[in-house]
């Protein structure tokens, strides 16, 4: 499925922020969101590239004109270099998740089949436990997530998305 | 290594970096966490005002900023010092005024750790400010600073905050120079008007029969009241203001129509309802002016020119948008516009402006509007007026007219009781030579009544005058309009005498209760030489009109008083 069509959908929206790397930065983001009632679903926070920044990726539900205030708001912030929604066509995205499940004989197998079918790996092993690490777009996170629930999963962690625009383009 | 006794201490780099940006006064309380800086006050040319409440002394700031354009400063301790500024500092937020606070913090290894008189000032005030600064080393303080007064008073105005721990204003400064580069990347500069965006504009103009310019704050602060002037002219246009919009278009010029929205004139609303373009300049659509979207000037085109593009879609979605300061965007805009053909729209206009005049009624006794008018005759409509919030601010509005830019200060956004009397200090002190007269309800007054110190200490020829009508009178209105006259909270028992208020601190008072003494008391008042109070004891009852209720559009103003039940408004406040 396009992931663009997938977000419109669902309202979905994927920002991408450059701010300073100082106190209190995530802090003044979080009050332009949370002010207008605007959940964050995800946030990644780390250095950029040049370490004087950070990278800041949320994904966040609701409407698009609360969100043009949103983005224009953040944008405002002194220690915020630029922010921009990115969609599917202009970007890719990425996220990371760590599954961890309990297998038994016969489970083993069907886990190990299931990592295989979406590029993801087995990366720690005990007596009785798996994790697996999958890296892919959300959707295909969404997916295997689904068809592991169906044995027993104990714990999951995901990273969050992560964006960066295509082309000579800075994201 | 240079000697120890030859560093200045990081207070005396404070007081060097703000001489250095030309502050010449600062209002302020000392508390523990700044005595280091008070400290280093003593050896400075620099005013200190200081006030009994921190409150006060940020409204100070704030009136002393909008009187003359400079950015107000503010010096307070850590903890409730710092929180007592908190409305001030959202009042200022609210209506773009420059105003720098330093705020005094426990030491750098006890934050966070409930630190006697600690509070996280940084945290609390943080969605209430333009920027803010915790400081951590005592050398970064002449870069900070810097920057705090570079982002106050650029682009669109606000407060900014700097949070000194202790042992940051009393540390030692072992920087090179107290001339730092600023480093403010994400801080982007006064927009320049696209050449584009102003033509495209311009053309809008083209065929507009029934043109209004709308005038706010934004119009004020670049200080575009000539171009607003050549502009309307040009045009042929008449002009509305919003509250914070006064004097950037003169209220005594045939094209202007005053006040617009929930208390304007009837002749602006009705305008405002039949115009077919509306041209915002520094305005930000309030929902005192548009309370109600989708009713808002029906079928008109509709023009933006802001500062601050968040502001553009955020009410009104515009036909044509100018990203720029006003003054620079109208110099711009007046060469591709030509003179639009209003006479028949100008005769409409007339017509209303007969038709529904504003009204002073003299049959139920001493009134405000009439106590405004008669200021504003004696005064030749040359004071610098200043507000407190409520029903006498939007009556001074209405009656005192102003056609001069910074000569009328009010909160607006905010709308902050308690702001009026500070605030006519801070512009007494940027403007000594002008008469400051600071209009304010019997409530309002007594929530930062105490700066009559202040005004005593500093011998300061403020004049004020309260309408006193022992009600909290808008609230009142509205319970009587829109709920059965269930009068709830808003019963005023327990005012003081309010002249022998002012005389216990040494202040000239005086008292009137007819309409007969008004000119008499008024013309003593402002003959006076320092500060003094005037207690009008104005009827109990009054009512402003005319009222476009909260949530409803123009369409629905109510300018006569209502002979029937009115339905609960739906709108905000």
């Amino acid at each position: 499925m396009n992931p663009k069509k997938n977000d419109a959908k669902r309202n979905i929206h994927t920002i991408s922020m450059l701010v300073a790397n100082k106190p209190g930065v995530l802090v003044r983001i979080a009050h332009v969101f949370a002010r207008r009632g605007y959940n964050i679903d995800s946030l990644v926070v780390s250095p950029a590239y040049n370490p004087r920044y950070s990278r800041m990726t949320t994904t966040a539900q609701g409407d698009p004109e609360t969100l043009e205030q949103i983005i224009k708001q953040v944008n405002k912030l002194v220690d915020v270099i630029h922010a921009a929604e990115h969609t599917g066509e202009d970007s890719v995205h990425i996220e990371l998740a760590l599954v961890k499940v309990k297998f038994t004989a016969t489970t083993k197998s069907i886990f190990s089949k299931l990592a295989k079918k979406f590029h993801a790996r087995v990366i720690d092993e005990t007596a009785d436990t798996l994790i697996i690490e999958q890296a892919g777009t959300t959707e295909k996170l969404d997916e295997m997530e689904a068809l592991m629930k169906k044995y027993s999963v104990v714990e999951m962690v995901r990273t969050g998305k992560i964006v960066m625009a295509r082309g000579v383009s800075e994201t | 290594m240079k000697n120890k006794k030859s560093l200045m201490t990081g207070a005396e780099v404070i007081i060097k970096c703000l001489e250095a940006q030309g502050v010449d006064i600062l209002f302020g309380l000392p508390g523990g966490s700044v005595i280091p800086i008070f400290d280093a006050l003593v050896e400075s040319k620099m005013k200190l005002v200081l006030v009994r409440h921190e409150q006060g002394a940020t409204h100070m700031a704030d009136g002393y900023a909008r009187a003359t354009g400079k950015t107000g400063v503010v010096v307070v301790t850590s903890g409730p010092g710092a929180t007592n500024t908190v409305t001030g500092i959202m009042t200022a937020m609210m209506d773009s005024v420059p105003m720098v606070l330093l705020t005094g913090q426990t030491i750098t290894p006890m934050l966070g750790k409930d630190a006697f008189q600690e509070a996280d000032t940084f945290g609390i005030t943080m969605p209430i400010v333009k920027h803010s600064y915790l400081v951590k080393d005592t050398n970064e303080l002449p870069r900070i600073i810097s920057e705090a007064f570079h982002i106050a008073n650029s682009g669109r105005p606000g407060p900014v905050l700097i949070d000194l721990p202790k042992n940051v204003s009393a540390g030692l400064f072992t920087g090179k120079s107290l001339k730092q580069k600023m480093d403010i990347p994400g801080y982007k500069a006064v927009p320049k008007p696209g050449t584009r965006d102003i033509k495209k504009m311009a053309k809008m103009f083209k065929g507009a029969k029934k043109p209004l310019l709308l005038v706010g704050q934004g119009a004020v602060i670049s200080q575009a009241d000539k171009e607003v002037r050549a502009f309307a002219e040009k045009l042929q246009s008449p002009v509305v203001n919003t509250l914070l919009g006064k004097g950037a278009f003169p209220e005594t010029h045939p094209l202007s129509l005053g006040m617009v929205g929930m208390h304007g004139t009837a002749y602006a609303n009705k305008a405002l309802i039949n115009c077919d373009l509306i041209c915002s300049i520094g305005s930000r659509w309030d929902d005192r002016i548009n309370s109600n979207n989708d009713e808002f000037c029906i079928g008109a085109k509709k023009l933006h020119i802001d500062i601050d593009s968040a502001e553009i879609n955020k009410v009104v979605k515009p036909d044509a948008i100018v990203i720029g300061d006003a003054k620079s965007a109208l110099q711009e805009l007046i060469k591709y516009v030509n003179t639009l053909n209003t006479e028949e729209w100008l005769k409409e206009i007339e017509y209303y402006k007969k038709e529904f005049p504003l009204k002073i009624d003299m049959d139920k006794g001493l009134n405000p509007p009439y106590i405004i008018d008669t200021l504003y005759q004696l005064t030749r409509g040359k004071a610098i007026v200043v507000t407190d919030v409520g029903q006498h601010q939007m009556w001074a509005a209405q009656f005192y007219k102003s056609d001069h830019i910074r000569n009328w200060l009010s909160s607006g956004g905010a709308g902050t009781m308690g702001y009026g009397f500070p605030a006519a200090v801070g512009a007494q002190f940027g403007r000594p030579k002008d008469t400051v007269v600071a209009i304010v309800g019997d409530g309002g007054f007594q929530m930062t009544a105490f700066e009559l110190a202040t005004v005593a200490i500093h011998k300061l020829p403020v004049k004020i005058i309260i309408m006193d009508n022992k009600f909290l009178g808008m609230v009142r209105q509205w319970q009587e309009l829109f709920f059965d006259n269930r009068l709830s909270g808003v019963d005023l028992e327990g005012n003081p005498d309010f002249v022998k208020l002012a005389e216990s601190y040494g202040i000239k008072g005086y008292h009137f209760n007819k309409i007969s003494d008004t000119k008499k008391v008024l013309t003593a008042a402002l003959k006076h030489n320092g500060p003094c109070l005037i207690h009008a004891e104005i009827i109990k009852e009054g009512n402003v009109f005319p009222m476009v209720p909260a949530g409803k559009s123009a369409y629905h103003m109510i300018i006569e008083p209502p002979k029937t039940r009115l339905e609960k408004p739906t709108g905000s406040t």
